[in-house]
């Protein structure tokens, strides 16, 4: 008895570790992994309230919140197919656990060669308190703005001429263009980039926070402060210096074997 | 062989019949479920209630915690239950500015409101957040020398003393043996259904709209409008209806603290002075306002917002107009933020039966 046991139990190893020889095509889980820095200096919640930063208009400035929104995260194969990341992720830099998106998916293992996302909601998406753990989080776009959410909060405080801190709350969102009358401001961004997911892995995506305010437009905060939400101008500004922003970091895991 | 399966079938199903059949009739007691009654405009813009794993409501568990709560035996001198500073009629909080302890002592922080805390969706509670969960909350009163200022200890021997406490506790929990983390939980439960959305606004929102005047709908303009009242970001908007948003923020209160309030939790310079965003609702009974009870009126709230701001080094930045003193709202803006503020108060929430003293 014990002896025909013992040979089952080889016979399944046997049986397994072929298995493993032949591959079936795996999936595995995967992560994204948001990092903020000023140009190259990494910001984290440790830096927040410090007036460790320069503008390039020549502000001194200290950061005390950021919270950011990304959706629509799309990895494409180099065959041309797409895998949809299903859902969006609300960053709060002061919640270190925000971070991390751990989306509920499984992605089959294979090559690809591009990363693009939205930052905030496109259109389609952008649906007032469509979202209720965003509603709970108090990320609404006032309807009289254009409803649904903000895509970005950067708020903190700014040295005047006189050297005396002045409030700036950097916020984006849908641009109100009349009464009644909006236009969408979301961006989307496509990176191309070679990597494999052939085991789990973590994506790193990056936001330089000094290019808010950059690029194209020189961010003056003496003059773009607070009230920027229904600033036609201020919003169509962010959304031009948004393009500049993001970028794809470290892809890691994935290429060892 | 099909028919030695077939057999085993047969046999594992009435086995299994007849096991969950005992249950019901005696031995492993299970109270009633209950599913808390969640306002219509919270089912389309909110998650779920928390309701932790290890605390399922439960009937018997509810009725239990709302005896305690109005039961001053959790005292150190059985005269002070957790309703004397947390009153119905109030909305579960205190008029008095400070309430007041059983030794007479006087606190420096107002009562707080109890309504709508299984969507604390961070789960932090009191003014400055220390506690982090609602069981975690009610440890601490019984013991808190200028409130009911007893000990656990005590506190549990009463109640097991009691010739009813012991047989309500078995019924809730399934055991007569109790324990401070039993007596916490029971009330956990109970005021987790205490829930406020009825109020005339929510009522506009979900379609009727004579439920409120237009100066309530013009109030809630000034609410939302980032050059007036700006308060939607930090105190909810029609697609939040907890009307707060959880955080901790500097609202201008004060150049110097006295109470450093998150900051004494967290040890952090860039938290003093900090103290969670009220709800709005129910304000109608709730005055006097902000952590140490200052306001007595809404109108003194408002022009605090309009003209009072001071500034302090962790001021919100939200606080914008800070230099100006706030908006300078106009008058008649300001009497429609009022009607629009009242119109969040319901009135069936502090009559409510459900919530009154049973004892
Ligand atoms: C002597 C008056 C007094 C008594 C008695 C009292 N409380 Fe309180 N309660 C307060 C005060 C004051 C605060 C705010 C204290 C602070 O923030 O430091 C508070 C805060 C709370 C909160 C926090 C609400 C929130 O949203 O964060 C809850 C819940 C609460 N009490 C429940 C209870 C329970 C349960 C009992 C009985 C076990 C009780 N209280 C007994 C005065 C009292
Ligand atoms: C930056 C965030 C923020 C903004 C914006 C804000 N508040 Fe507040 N509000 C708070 C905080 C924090 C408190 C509690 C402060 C304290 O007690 O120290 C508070 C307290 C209150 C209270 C007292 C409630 C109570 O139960 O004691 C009322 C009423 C209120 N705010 C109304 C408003 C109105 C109206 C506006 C717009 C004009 C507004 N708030 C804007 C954060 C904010």
């Amino acid at each position: 008895m014990k002896k025909t046991y013992l040979f089952l139990f080889a016979v399944l190893l046997l049986i397994s570790c072929n298995e493993d020889n032949k591959k079936d095509p795996q999936f595995y889980p995967i992560t994204f992994k948001f990092t903020q820095n000023w140009d190259g200096t990494d910001f984290t919640a440790t830096n927040f309230g410090q007036y460790d930063y320069t503008n390039l208009h020549g502000e001194t400035l200290s950061i005390t919140k950021l919270r950011y929104l990304i959706s629509k995260i799309i990895l494409t194969r180099t065959n041309g197919e797409t895998v949809e990341i299903p859902g969006y992720h609300l960053v709060d830099v002061s919640d270190a656990s925000t971070l991390i998106f751990n989306p509920d998916v499984m992605v089959l293992e294979g090559d690809f060669n591009k990363i693009s996302f939205v930052y905030g909601f496109n259109e389609e998406d952008n649906q007032d308190g469509a979202y209720q753990d965003l509603n709970a989080a108090n990320w609404n776009w006032p309807s009289q703005l254009g409803g649904g959410y903000h895509f970005m909060q950067l708020e903190g405080k700014y040295l005047d001429a006189s050297g005396a801190p002045q409030p700036f709350a950097y916020h984006n969102g849908t641009a109100k263009v009349s009464e009644g009358v909006f236009e969408q401001n979301y961006v989307s961004f496509n990176f191309n980039t070679d990597y494999s997911i052939n085991q789990t892995g973590e994506i790193e995506i990056k936001m330089n926070i000094a290019e808010w305010f950059k690029n194209p437009n020189t961010w003056d905060l003496n003059t773009f402060n607070v009230t920027l939400m229904p600033n036609y101008q201020a919003q169509k500004m962010m959304q031009e210096n948004a393009s500049t922003v993001f970028s794809i970091g470290e892809i890691t895991a994935f290429n060892e074997e | 062989m099909k028919k030695i399966v077939v057999f085993c079938f047969v046999a594992l199903s009435v086995f299994s019949c007849s096991k969950s059949g005992e249950e019901n009739t005696n031995e492993a007691y299970i109270p009633t479920t209950v599913n808390l009654e969640i306002p219509t405009i919270f089912q389309q813009f909110l998650p779920a209630p928390i309701i932790p794993a290890n605390n399922p409501l439960t009937q018997e568990g509810i009725d239990l915690g709302r005896k305690l709560f109005f039961d001053p035996i959790l005292s150190g001198d059985g005269t002070l239950s957790c309703a004397g500073c947390h009153i119905q009629n109030n909305s579960f909080t205190d008029p008095r500015q400070f309430s007041v302890g059983i030794d007479g002592s006087v606190g420096t922080r107002n009562s707080m409101p109890i309504f709508n805390v299984a969507w604390n969706i961070n789960q932090k509670f009191f003014w400055d957040g220390r506690a982090h969960s609602l069981e975690d909350q009610a440890l601490d009163p019984v013991e808190n020398p200028i409130e009911m200022n007893n000990t656990w200890d005590n506190a549990v021997s009463s109640l097991q003393a009691t010739s009813h406490y012991p047989e309500l506790f078995k019924k809730a929990f399934g055991t007569s043996t109790i324990t401070k983390n039993l007596v916490v939980k029971a009330i956990a439960q109970f005021e987790r259904t205490l829930i406020s959305g009825n109020a005339p606004f929510d009522r506009y929102l979900m379609g009727d709209t004579n439920a409120v005047s237009q100066s309530v709908i013009n109030g809630f303009n000034v609410f939302m409008d980032p050059d007036k009242g700006d308060c939607f970001h930090c105190h909810g908007s029609d697609a939040n209806p907890l009307w707060t948003d959880n955080i901790f923020h500097n609202n201008g209160l004060d150049e110097t603290f006295t109470d450093k309030g998150l900051g004494n939790v967290t040890g952090d310079p860039l938290d003093f002075g900090k103290f969670k965003s009220p709800s709005l609702r129910n304000l109608a009974y709730t005055a006097p306002y902000m952590h140490d009870g200052r306001f007595e009126t809404l109108d003194e709230v408002i022009n605090h917002y309009s003209e009072g701001l001071v500034y302090s080094e962790t001021i919100d930045p939200l606080m914008k107009f800070v230099a100006q003193g706030g908006s300078h709202l106009t008058p008649e803006e300001k009497t429609d933020l009022k009607a629009f503020l009242l119109s969040l108060s319901e009135d069936g929430f502090t009559t409510n039966p459900n919530f009154q003293n049973p004892n």
